[in-house]
């Protein structure tokens, strides 16, 4: 029987307007609302259905970042998922750390599917699957909005700019979801109080021996500027010439 | 447009964090949970009632229940969210862990109670009604009969009724007469017909067990004779599987006003089955046992309803431009200025606020009360604590129920012709918040609750329990510089409820009538005074954290306590002269003279 990981990053909630810190140095998280990143939460509910259907028999939820982290840890165990792994590390991690400190996890724990958004709504990355899938040499199957699995194979539908690609490919696998995969569960009253009691393993970005020293650096944040206050032409050639000369567009 | 509804999380967290976290860590240790549970509760139990029940409130308003061969099939997607509702457990909040519950804070289980209010308050009724009926059973029953029942109903598996009324009785119970005759098997066979029942029949839950009020052959007259039955639909073997149908059925449901997503029926009892809870003649007892939380779960609905309206107000004030504000334009990119620009809306949102987060502190402290008056061990503690329930839970159903009202028509208010179309869903939250002040004791009824009973029993304990901490809270903060906006107003408003409180109390003794008359304006005015000393708290914590609030979230604390000390609570100043004035004006007004202007 199976193994199932699943990557979860906790972000500013999709609800909350974000507000950029008045130095630029990056988006305010004080005391705003922070949640599991959506289609994490995709990844968990599937992970989750691949175990109700019994095939497979552990559900393993990490998280990589500061000490909160392990709020969206207990939000993947509220909702179904046996166990946690808290990998402690500073915030900001580039995918590359991500993955390398994710490849140590596979090495430790050795599932055989690992399950994680497609992206994150925060830096919108869209890396650290891809760059797993290489570092464990493992097939990836990235956008997934169906997932099947039939002994070692799993038959995936993917969302692609051309429309729905259906793959095949081979256990163990790296999977990245799309919000169209699934609808994710609510947590059950009963699962949040369980969860408590759930196990949450700490680890360091240290202990696993990975450096995680930004290799971007960030030079400015800032709010995109205001759109301006149109202004009404009188004719096509008016429009034209303002498009040429003021605007600078054609 | 539709209504507007985001679950405050942000201020449930606050008075969880800051304002009843003096006392509730002993309730925590009790039951074995931490506050970032309450809070990861609260996020989740936020989600439910904003993505399912929100959204088909006002479409099960419009289609509302209906009846039809004895069955009442409910509106279109209440299924759904029944089941989505109880497979994850939200029935049995506090319910014993015995029966399959959580058995979590009752607070806690105010605050989802409110949320649930705010989103669809007919919704609401159908797990409202069977929590009333576990605990009715939990405190009363056998424990066959607790075995059998409890744990279904904390499933949501079966729902709960409660059957008062009759058409001839609705305040005075004493007139019952639903006869139960008792059998040889030990049971007894119920014939009667019972009126007003929430929920009495429906197609959400697989079995409804009716709690009934009867009288036995031989009972005593009045109110003494009356006991307490459970009638289940269905009658269930022992094993909890399902048995035979019993003979009682649903004649009609209710054409209403409003919470039309919820059946309101006429239940017929034809020799039907059903079983002793608690003693007999004691049904009246076991009533009460549970009146308290009912009533309190009322004045919660109250609260949701001004919720919600604040929530659709607010953002319809902010996005209707009309005309230009009279102080220079503001947004002068538009073609007019947001209506919330002016004074008198301006006015009216910080009216539906300040009541609303006020009454939430308010609630939340006496929820706490429930809750260490459950687990406190010594003596004293545990009987302030259920003197503080006791005395608040009339003010509370009453006050906040009237707030709902006030609420949801300044909503109606705010949004002009837009608020009184159906369109929008705003003259709906009038509509439905219009039952709160009626049922489960009418607020009349919950006046002279506070002024002919709680007042001067125990001779003025329960009252103690408010006056000497409000009293202590004065004496340690007089000099707060902080609290300089404040304090004197408080006092002020004490000082009148003290002067008041004497006055009705020797005015009582010489003429009921005296009292009872003043009873519904001293009940506001206890209000009034109450959240006005939680709005003093509130800032006295606010001022504390003003280092640490890149929001401006303890800052517009202090600002909305202003408000509130400075424009509402000085109405206790004319509920002051009113009440002083006694009743004479109106108790002694001729009988005759009512009718003068038309009659021919």
């Amino acid at each position: 029987m199976m193994k199932i990981l699943v990557a979860v990053k906790r972000v500013i909630d999709y609800n909350v307007q974000i507000r950029v810190k008045s130095d630029g140095s990056g988006v305010e998280t004080e005391n705003v609302k922070m949640s599991m990143n959506p289609p994490d939460e995709n990844a968990v509910e599937e992970a989750l259905r691949i175990k109700e259907s019994g095939k497979a028999e552990e559900v393993i939820v990490l998280s990589i970042g500061n000490e909160k982290s392990q709020e969206t840890i207990r939000t993947g165990l509220a909702m179904g998922a046996d166990k946690g792994i808290f990998v402690k590390a500073n915030d900001n991690c580039e995918p590359l750390s991500i993955a390398k400190i994710m490849k140590k996890i596979i090495e430790k724990e050795k599932p055989q599917i690992v399950l994680m958004g497609k992206q994150a709504i925060d830096d919108d990355c869209n890396q650290t699957g891809q760059m797993l899938s290489a570092l464990v040499e493992w097939p990836q199957a990235t956008f997934a909005s169906k997932l099947e699995i039939k002994d070692s194979t799993l038959f995936v539908t993917r969302e692609i700019d051309e429309g729905l690609e259906k793959i095949e490919i081979n256990l163990p696998a790296v999977i990245t979801c799309d919000l169209r995969l699934n609808e994710p569960r609510y947590a059950s009253l009963p699962n949040i109080m369980k969860a408590k009691k759930k196990p949450i393993e700490t680890l360091s970005a240290e202990d696993l021996e990975i450096d995680t020293s930004p290799r971007i650096k960030l030079i400015k944040v800032e709010e995109p500027s205001k759109r301006k206050k149109g202004i009404m032409v009188n004719n096509v050639s008016e429009l034209v010439q303002k498009l040429k000369h003021e605007a600078k567009v054609i | 447009m539709v209504q507007i509804y985001k679950a405050p999380l942000k201020d449930m967290k606050f008075l969880i964090r800051d304002f009843i976290n003096s006392e509730s860590n002993k309730i925590y240790k009790n039951s074995n949970i931490e506050q970032n549970d309450l809070e990861m509760i609260l996020d989740e139990a936020a989600k439910l009632c904003e993505e399912i029940l929100l959204p088909i409130n006002q479409s099960g308003d419009i289609e509302g229940c209906k009846l039809e061969h004895g069955i009442v099939s409910t509106p279109k997607g209440f299924k759904e969210a029944y089941k989505n509702f109880t497979e994850n457990g939200w029935q049995g909040v506090s319910v014993n862990e015995k029966y399959g519950g959580q058995n979590l804070p009752y607070f806690l289980n105010m605050f989802l109670d409110e949320m649930i209010s705010s989103s669809n308050m007919s919704f609401g009724l159908y797990p409202g009604l069977t929590s009333n009926a576990i605990e009715a059973i939990e405190k009363n029953a056998s424990e066959d009969i607790k075995n059998l029942y409890l744990p279904k109903l904390a499933s949501g598996e079966w729902s709960g009724t409660m059957n008062l009324t009759e058409p001839q009785c609705g305040t005075d119970l004493g007139l019952t007469k639903t006869m139960a005759t008792p059998q040889k098997d030990g049971s007894y066979k119920l014939t009667g017909t019972k009126i007003f029942i929430t929920c009495g029949e429906h197609d959400l839950s697989k079995n409804i067990i009716h709690l009934v009020l009867a009288k036995t052959p031989n009972a005593p007259k009045g109110i003494k004779g009356i006991s307490l039955f459970i009638v289940p639909k269905i009658i269930p073997n022992s094993d909890g599987t399902l048995g035979e149908n019993n003979s009682l059925e649903c004649g009609s449901i209710e054409k209403k006003m409003g919470i039309n997503a919820s059946p309101t029926c006429v239940m017929h009892y034809n020799e039907a089955t059903g079983w002793l809870i608690g003693d007999l003649n004691k049904g009246m007892k076991a009533m009460f046992i549970m009146m308290n939380g009912a009533r309190l779960m009322v004045g919660v609905q109250g609260l949701g309803m001004a919720e919600i309206a604040y929530q659709s107000a607010l953002h319809y004030a902010k996005e209707r431009l009309q005309g230009r504000s009279l102080n220079g334009s503001k947004s002068l990119d538009k073609q007019a200025d947001p209506i919330l620009v002016h004074p008198e809306i301006r006015k009216n949102l910080l009216k539906i606020k300040t009541l609303t987060e006020g009454l939430r502190g308010l609630m939340a402290w006496t929820g706490l009360q429930v809750d260490i008056a459950k687990i406190e061990k010594d003596k004293f503690n545990k009987q302030n604590a259920d003197d503080w329930v006791s005395l608040m839970t009339p003010i509370i159903k009453s006050f906040a129920t009237d707030v709902g009202c006030e609420a949801t028509n300044l909503a109606v208010q705010i949004y002009g012709g837009h608020g009184y179309i159906k369109d929008h869903g705003i003259e709906q939250l009038v509509r439905d918040a219009r039952i709160a002040p009626i049922y489960e004791g009418t607020n009349g009824i919950q006046a002279l609750d506070l002024v002919g009973r709680k007042m001067p029993m125990h001779t003025g304990r329960l009252l103690k329990s408010f006056f000497h901490e409000v009293k202590e809270y004065i004496e340690k903060n007089s000099f707060n510089y902080n609290l300089k906006d404040f304090m004197p107003l408080l006092i002020k408003s004490y000082t009148r409820l003290q002067q008041v409180t004497a006055f009705i109390a020797a005015e009582g003794l010489k003429d009921p009538d005296e009292a009872a008359g003043a009873a519904v304006d001293y009940l506001k005015m206890f209000a009034l005074v109450s959240i006005g000393y939680v709005w003093t708290k509130y800032a006295e914590i606010s001022f504390n954290k003003l280092n640490n609030d890149p929001e401006g979230f303890y800052k517009a604390k202090i600002e909305s306590g202003k408000y509130y000390m400075t424009k509402l609570l000085p109405e206790t100043g004319s509920l002051m002269s009113s009440i002083l004035s006694g009743a004479k004006s109106y108790n002694k007004y001729n009988d005759e003279y009512f009718d003068l202007g038309f009659k021919i």
